[in-house]
């Protein structure tokens, strides 16, 4: 027994049009989830390749050896069929089409219910209604004293319940060298994994005043630290101790009817300065433990969509 | 000893119904040739972890089965379904207590078990295949513990699974696409419990079922092996010469080329 390959005539030569034909089958269903455009390219895509791996089998499958006529007129039988008879090999392998034809079809039929069903898997937490980001309304800026801090409890998304319940810590600023309202405003997630960082400082639960469904509670923190692996920030959200990668993440905000409003949530690299006069170093919003700055943050280069 | 008439009559209406079966399917046979095989004669009782470990997996699963009749995987419902199991449906403090501890049982004897194959060498040519599959079922044991640990929904459930997603998203270019996948969206929501439930109710556990078949065949078919101090421990020559002369047979084989011809 040898383990090359024998060279029968018989045999199809491996042939790249499946290939092609597979991924025209592949662009369609893609298509039919994203744009008609695609579909139409799949469509062609496929309907070319086909030709071609159909005339290339009809090809490789043609009666071989076909031989001169003077030797089908005379007596002695062509070498050719001689040897297709000695064989009895077949010309056109009936059992071949068929294991082909069903492993085709097959495949064809799996594809068309394994990956709709993947992507619906897969693809709403990318697009879905789990990404979106909503405004919240935190009340009267009579709330936050000036340089004071407050701890801010609400419901991030009002259609999640409960579930999305989130903290800020926020500090009112005053009001900037170029005369514009200033907020700082820290998400409580410690960016080391995801848990929630605590004031270090006491907290004036007595005072907590409620404005719709958002507590405000007053607090006078020396920092900011995490209970379960012992990272560390300071007021402004730069780690001073532990494991975190970064400065703590921080939300933007507006001011609308005299009210504070929280705006999009994003990632910080470092602070420098403190209060009003801070220079952020702003990112896209990044997941806990992932670096967004220096040169492990080429370790996270795409990015996530819906993040 | 002659059989007596009337015994020979029970035993022939006892024997009917397994006859039947087995003209019709051969499965008798089967279990029987899968059940009554030969072991090495000094194993001992370490070798007894993996059925253990099955024994857990099965507990695990019907419990499983059980409690998934009385629990609610909704963020708003999720705790309250717990408490309702433990505290009120009859004897449901016992079968979630079994499901708890079991849990925790099955991930030591995983471990137990992965021990003992590789201090008796038992990982070693033929069964390296088994070891591969038994380390995927490892994985998926681990997989089950972290999805299972979301379900009851509560402070501790929720931080440590916010801390699990999060490790995820460490990984260097996936993570981050991985820990978005696993809490379906940019946060932890309503949809994370549910996947999280449809992933330690039915593709994990499906997959392991699947794994432990394929783990089982192979024990089945490759044999037991015998321990490292042993006469015959796997690797060494046999004395049985190949019928060819050439090379050796080594042990570690029960079921060998002794069996063909038999059958045919």
């Amino acid at each position: 027994m040898s383990d090359e390959p024998e060279e029968t005539p018989e045999a199809p030569g491996h042939s790249l049009w499946p290939v092609g034909f597979s991924i025209g089958i592949a662009c369609i269903l893609v298509g039919l989830v994203i744009s008609w455009p695609a579909v139409v390219i799949g469509a062609v895509l496929t309907i070319v390749f086909g030709v071609l791996w159909i005339r290339d089998t009809a090809r490789t499958h043609a009666p071989v050896h076909s031989a001169p006529a003077h030797e089908l007129m005379g007596d002695t039988p062509s070498p050719g069929l001689a040897a297709a008879e000695e064989q009895h090999l077949e010309t056109y392998g009936r059992a071949g089409f068929l294991t082909l034809a069903t492993i085709g079809l097959g495949g064809v039929i799996g594809a068309a219910v394994v990956l709709p069903s993947l992507g619906f898997a897969v693809l709403p937490s990318f697009t879905g209604a789990g990404i979106e980001t909503n405004e919240v309304d935190l009340g009267p800026l009579e709330n936050f004293p000036e340089g004071a801090w407050v701890i801010t409890s609400f419901i991030g998304n009002k259609a999640q319940g409960n579930v999305s319940k989130r903290t800020a810590y926020v500090r009112n600023n005053g009001l900037s060298a170029t005369k514009e309202p200033s907020f700082t405003i820290i998400y409580s997630r410690c960016v080391h994994l995801g848990c929630p960082v605590a004031p270090n400082g006491p907290k004036f639960e007595e005072q907590a005043v409620t404005y719709k469904d958002v507590t405000l509670t007053p607090v006078q923190p020396a920092g900011f630290g995490c209970p379960c692996h012992g990272g560390a920030y300071d007021t402004e959200g730069n780690r001073t101790a532990g494991p975190p990668v970064r400065s703590l993440d921080r939300y933007a905000f507006s001011i609308v009817d005299g009210n504070l409003v929280l705006g999009k949530h994003f990632s910080v690299g470092t602070v420098e300065g403190t209060g009003a006069e801070a220079r952020i170093q702003r990112y896209p919003v990044a997941y806990p433990g992932v670096h967004v700055d220096g040169i492990s943050k080429w370790l996270y280069p795409l990015p996530v969509p819906g993040a | 000893m002659a059989k007596s008439a009337r015994q020979a009559q029970i035993e022939q209406a006892a024997l009917y119904p397994l006859d039947w079966v087995e003209e019709r399917s051969g499965l008798v046979g089967y279990t029987k040739w899968m059940l009554f095989r030969n072991v090495p004669r000094d194993v001992n009782w370490m070798q007894t972890l993996g059925s253990a470990t099955l024994t857990a997996f099965i507990v695990q699963a019907v419990t499983g089965v059980f409690l998934a009749m009385y629990y609610k995987p909704d963020p708003n419902s999720a705790y309250q379904s717990i408490q309702h199991i433990t505290n009120d449906v009859t004897l449901g403090w016992l079968v979630r207590g079994m499901h708890k501890w079991g849990a925790s049982l099955f991930i030591i004897l995983m471990f137990l078990h992965m021990a003992r194959t590789f201090l008796f060498g038992a990982y070693k040519y033929p069964r390296e295949l088994n070891w591969i599959i038994g380390v995927l079922l490892l994985v998926m044991g681990m997989a089950e513990g972290f999805t299972g640990y979301l379900l009851p929904w509560d402070q501790t459930a929720y931080w440590a699974t916010v801390v699990g997603i999060n490790i995820n998203a460490t990984a260097p270019i996936a993570g981050p696409f991985i820990a978005q996948f696993l809490q379906g969206g940019a946060q932890i929501g309503p949809d994370t419990l549910a996947k999280f439930y449809s992933f330690h109710m039915l593709v994990i556990p499906g997959g392991i079922m699947a794994l432990i078949g394929l783990h089982m065949y192979l024990v089945v078919r490759l044999g037991v092996t015998s321990p490292p101090w042993s006469k015959v421990a796997a690797g060494r020559p046999r004395d049985v010469a190949p019928p060819d002369g050439y090379g050796e047979y080594r042990e570690g084989l029960i079921r060998e080329h002794e069996q063909e011809g038999k059958d045919s």
